[in-house]
């Protein structure tokens, strides 16, 4: 064999072994996302089935190394703020989305208020927190449910605006034009044609932005406060399962640590059911 | 097929003699005429609430930080005094602690986002790709929380059983890299902050480096293959340099994630304002999780301005950071917009 087809020979074998090793790092990283994936919810559920029992649903937040107690009013609290944030979200979100894909396609609005959409997205939800301080909470001196709800709210809107945007711009165009050609006006076009078509995308974006509040604490913590009874007035501090969990995991004492795994076991079912029940919605309707 | 078509109406017609149209034309129904202009003003005004919530958060950050801002100007951000008693007040620890977590996860987020994108692109079999994107967004989707209660009781201790004390063990000695794994073993602090952190942005950047992935023309790698290409080979000369604004971008869009993440930093990093030794397992602090565990307690006044002021800083950073992501993401549809 002649020294230069040895030669490539060798660089063959080198570019062979090297797309073997880059490869094989591929696929360990891809192991390495899932196993932290399978170990947090292995984690979650066996540590959480543990404090599981009916007196979390029934009892209050136990001071601590009591005997008895559980998360009833953290439960409450939470269900009763993250399902007014939606509903006060939600409306807001969606007529924004329309005037995105429908009105403001092209215009320096649209893409304003797109660019800022985006940053809100991801925006720290903490900072969200000290606005709904500054604006409700210092006026009125009190933490209150209500400034809760704002702040869970006010999370809601981007994430409504940024899918409904998206599934109504999937909509062809020959449907808003043949229902032009009927003399249908731009608003019932909007309301009956195409929102309706894309009627699945928006409520998945919806069940999207209710699985992202229902784990959100870091709003919570200096506009709903928490609460270690029952209360359903939304003017008075109200507890909520994250913030709960928050206090109770840092806490030394072992009732209430086995407490927020339970909680903690609770929310990722709950906050893991409602993705894949948006997963599985949005793929049967497309 | 022609044959079986009806004769044409329209030569039928020009035979005979013009009719009236049968029936009357439709009345016209208008329903509300407003109601057209109202659905305009509405849809706008959402979109205008928008821009005002950002403007707000803005202005009420400014000026909720304003007696902070007056008294410590931009010292205050070299400052490494934080003392409530006193009413002096600097956050260097706590842009320190919010920098160096975000540092770490990027560092280990990015190789391991790289390496899942590829895996989803180029190497999962079909029918795998996408039950691997959900579980990778469903890893996006957990609570933070329960990233912060899981890192805290679980992975934490397991950290400083066999990474920390070893480490100790092997530099405990040693000048300079000894320094870095002082500290009690219990697995809080910047380190286990900034792992936790990875995990929480990896799905982030994964999915939107596999969408900018995807975006690379199949012409353009096929040809590469053709050429004799190996997979590795057409990614990183043909996907990579086509896609780099796109991965840069994704990139950007987790580190923005990482800065502004609360609780699961909040749980582990050990909430302890310190600067004198640059150990990644000491007990240190970052701008959430100061603003997590000292603002409902915070007096009015100076205390709670400079909290704000945190804020400030923490939301300016993101805003850069966020803005430069959506840049040059934006900028590769554009460039993919003229290629095709």
């Amino acid at each position: 064999m002649t020294t230069a087809a040895a030669r490539r020979l060798a660089m063959h074998n080198k570019r062979k072994r090297t797309n073997l090793m880059a490869l094989t790092l591929s696929l360990l990283a891809m192991s390495f996302g899932l196993v932290w994936l399978v170990w947090i919810l292995f984690e979650t559920v066996r540590l959480g089935i543990g404090g599981l029992a009916w007196s979390v649903f029934t009892e209050m937040t136990p001071p601590p190394q009591a005997e008895i107690g559980g998360l009833a009013n953290a439960i409450f609290g939470s269900v009763v703020m993250v399902s007014l944030a939606t509903a006060l979200g939600t409306p807001i979100g969606i007529l924004a989305g329309v005037y995105l894909a429908e009105y403001g396609q092209k215009g320096w609005l649209g893409s304003l208020t797109r660019f800022i959409n985006d940053i809100l997205l991801s925006a720290p939800s903490i900072v969200i927190g000290l606005f709904i301080y500054a604006v409700v909470v210092a006026r009125l001196k009190s933490f209150s449910g209500f400034a809760g709800v704002l702040a869970l709210a006010l999370i809601v809107i981007p994430v409504v605006i940024r899918t409904t945007e998206n599934m109504l711009a999937l909509i062809p165009n020959a449907l808003r034009e043949a229902a032009y050609a009927l003399g249908t006006p731009k608003w019932k076009v909007i309301y009956s044609v195409t929102l309706k078509a894309a009627r699945a995308g928006v409520v998945t974006g919806v069940l999207l932005a209710l699985a992202r509040i229902s784990g959100e604490t870091a709003p919570l913590l200096f506009t709903a406060l928490s609460n270690q009874f029952w209360t359903s007035d939304l003017s008075q501090p109200m507890a909520s399962l994250p913030v709960t969990i928050f206090k109770f995991a840092m806490s030394p004492y072992e009732n209430w640590q086995k407490l927020a795994w339970a909680g903690v076991f609770l929310i990722t079912l709950g906050v893991l059911a409602l993705n894949i029940l948006a997963r599985v919605l949005f793929r049967n309707k497309h | 097929m022609a044959a079986t078509l009806p004769a044409n109406p329209l030569e039928q017609n020009t035979s005979m003699e013009r009719t009236a149209p049968q029936g009357r034309p439709p009345e016209r129904r208008v329903v509300a005429p407003w109601a057209d202009a109202l659905f305009a003003v509405l849809t706008q005004g959402a979109a205008w609430l928008t821009l005002a919530l950002l403007a707000g958060i803005i202005a009420s950050l400014v000026i909720g930080a304003a007696p902070a801002i007056e008294k410590f100007g931009l010292g205050f951000l070299w400052s490494r005094d934080w003392d409530p008693v006193q009413e002096n007040f600097g956050g260097l620890v706590m842009i320190y602690g919010t920098l160096m977590t975000s540092f770490i996860a990027l560092l280990i987020a990015v190789p391991v986002s790289f390496g899942i994108a590829l895996f989803l692109t180029e190497l999962s079999p079909g029918w795998l790709k996408r039950p691997l994107g959900i579980a990778i967004e469903l890893l996006a989707a957990v609570p933070s929380i329960v990233y912060g209660m899981w890192g805290l009781l679980v992975f934490g201790p397991i950290l400083a059983t066999y990474v920390q004390q070893p480490l100790q063990g092997l530099f405990g000695n040693t000048p300079i890299l000894g320094a870095l794994f002082t500290g009690p073993p219990v697995g809080i602090g910047l380190l286990s902050a900034g792992i936790i952190l990875a995990i929480m942005i990896i799905p982030y950047i994964a999915a939107v480096m596999r969408d900018v992935f995807e975006v690379t023309p199949a012409m353009l790698k096929e040809s590469a293959y053709a050429l004799g290409s190996t997979t590795w080979e057409v990614v990183w000369r043909v996907v990579l340099p086509f896609t780099k604004t796109g991965v840069v971008g994704a990139v950007m869009l987790g580190l923005g994630r990482a800065l502004g993440e609360t609780m699961a930093v909040t749980f582990v990093i050990g909430n302890f304002n310190q600067l004198n030794s640059l150990s990644l397992f000491e007990a240190a602090n970052s701008i959430t999780s100061a603003l997590a565990n000292e603002f409902a307690e915070a007096g009015e006044g100076l205390h709670q301005a400079s909290l704000i002021y945190l804020g400030l800083v923490l939301f300016f950073i993101t805003f850069v950071v966020l803005s430069l992501s959506k840049l040059l993401l934006s900028q590769l549809k554009k460039g993919e917009g003229s290629r095709a």
